[in-house]
């Protein structure tokens, strides 16, 4: 418990000096000047959203592999974090976007990529909340998560050779990009910081999610031996259950 | 028995439980055909138009008629629960899959070849010189469509609101295939009919992607 209070803590501390890092230290962009700064947080938010899904489609594939609950847990955990931080690059991009490029939202192949991995792994959350039986939950949405991360870079390549607005990489795409060297200090600082409380966020869903199982599983027990009971005798399992 | 042999009996099951009733086709057919009319309210079906629009808005037709066509393939058999049946026989879960999604495929090119020319018709667009290409988009187009959306109809058919859930899941995983197959049928719409060799190949990785997937994820799907 201390141990947990100790690194949230730390975290808390890591993405306050992030904050402070991207706001007042990086320096000003030439063209966009203060609005820049989202930048930070944004490119931050995608990349813990990448690590969360990466996360939840490596547990989906354990889950069908070996058959344990955990793996299960860490699926929904992964999709629920990534859907979280998905939702905030969803936000940050067109407040940036709308004094940069003069419009909130443009189909372009980033963005429509991204809502459809937001609308997919939205349709996964719903997926379980209408599945009743537990083990079915676990092994089909699994299947789902996998077809949807298979999904991912085929709805990528689709929007690419379509059309694209987006900024050609500027960080590492060639000749005459890159980012001032204080700026990228400060990216990774940014970086770092979403990640450690995607990490937390993550840990703490999984830890909810083994809690409910254990609270389901106990609560079917409970009600199947009140069954038993009502017939007028005492299983051996209650009397156990009892002592 | 071999995987080819066991699907080729669950594909005339299937179509036997069909060409009974022919329900679910007249349905599909039926319902496509409301979407295209509905859709001439919302722009003007002129020449120049349809041709710009036309193969967008018949993807959208094919595709919602298949999300809701896919629906009863896994659903019904859990009235008595004869997946049950089907699961014990000695088969592999593959067969029982890849039946199905043959039989799917067959309905929904039936409704397609049904709804083509009553769409060229009402749009006026020309089909001729262009059809053999043109049944190459559909085919594959096609195919995808229904081996995902046979595999997600399997998964639907356990969750509560599932006539809601299949397209919630599907149309989203879709999309791709839907910019691919209306991008190779607007360039043979155009004035000049081309085959878009990229996209095709698109359509073609697609099928082949998840046609694996479902491969590698069947037992898991069909499994009690």
């Amino acid at each position: 418990m201390k141990a947990r209070f100790a690194i949230t803590a730390l975290v808390a501390l890591l993405i306050f000096c992030a904050g402070y890092a991207a706001l007042f230290i990086a320096p000003d962009e030439a063209t966009m000047h203060a609005i820049q700064r989202i930048f930070y947080f944004h490119v931050a938010s995608w990349n813990a959203m990448f690590c969360a899904f990466f996360v939840a489609f490596c547990a989906s594939v354990a889950y069908l592999v070996t058959g344990k609950r955990k793996w299960d847990a860490l699926g929904v955990s992964g999709v629920e974090v990534g859907v979280m931080c998905c939702t905030i690059g969803l936000i940050t991009g067109p407040l940036w976007a709308r004094p940069v490029w003069g419009i909130w939202w443009t189909w372009d192949a980033k963005l429509t990529s991204t809502f459809i991995l937001w609308l997919l792994f939205i349709a996964y959350l719903l997926l379980r909340g209408l599945v009743e039986d537990p083990e079915k939950k676990a092994s089909l949405s699994a299947v789902f998560a996998i077809f949807a991360s298979l999904d991912i870079p085929l709805v990528y390549l689709a929007n690419r050779l379509w059309r694209t607005q987006h900024p050609q990489p500027v960080i590492a795409g060639g000749e005459g990009s890159g980012l001032d060297p204080t700026m990228s200090k400060v990216l990774l600082l940014c970086l770092f910081a979403v990640l450690c409380v995607m990490i937390l966020v993550l840990v703490d869903r999984y830890r909810l999610e083994l809690l409910r199982n254990e609270a389901a599983e106990l609560r079917y027990e409970i009600e199947s031996r009140g069954l038993d009971a009502s017939n007028g005798q005492e299983t051996p399992a209650l009397q156990k259950g009892a002592q | 028995m071999t995987t080819a042999k066991a699907a080729a009996i669950i594909l005339a099951k299937e179509l036997r439980l069909e060409f009974r009733t022919r329900e679910l086709l007249t349905a599909t057919v039926i319902f496509a055909l409301v979407v295209v009319v509905l859709f001439s309210f919302a722009f003007d079906p002129t020449a120049a138009e349809s041709r710009r629009y036309g193969p967008g808005l018949l993807w959208i037709a094919f595709l919602f008629a298949g999300s809701l066509m896919l629906n009863p393939s896994f659903a019904r058999e859990q009235n008595n629960e004869t997946l049950d049946a089907l699961r014990m026989a000695p088969i592999s879960g593959f067969a029982i899959l890849l039946g199905k999604i043959l039989a799917n495929f067959i309905f929904m090119s039936l409704a397609e070849l049904v709804l083509l020319p009553v769409f060229a018709v009402l749009y006026n667009l020309s089909l001729t010189g262009i059809v053999s290409r043109l049944i190459l988009v559909l085919v594959l187009g096609t195919l995808g469509l229904t081996v995902t959306g046979t595999v997600f109809s399997a998964i639907s058919a356990h969750a509560r609101m599932r006539e809601l859930l299949l397209p919630l899941l599907l149309l989203p995983l879709l999309t791709p295939l839907l910019i691919a197959a209306v991008e190779s049928t607007t360039s043979l719409f155009a004035e000049q009919p081309a085959l878009d060799r990229t996209w095709l190949a698109f359509l073609a990785g697609f099928d082949i992607v998840f046609l694996t997937a479902s491969w590698l994820l069947c037992d898991h799907l069909l499994e009690e």
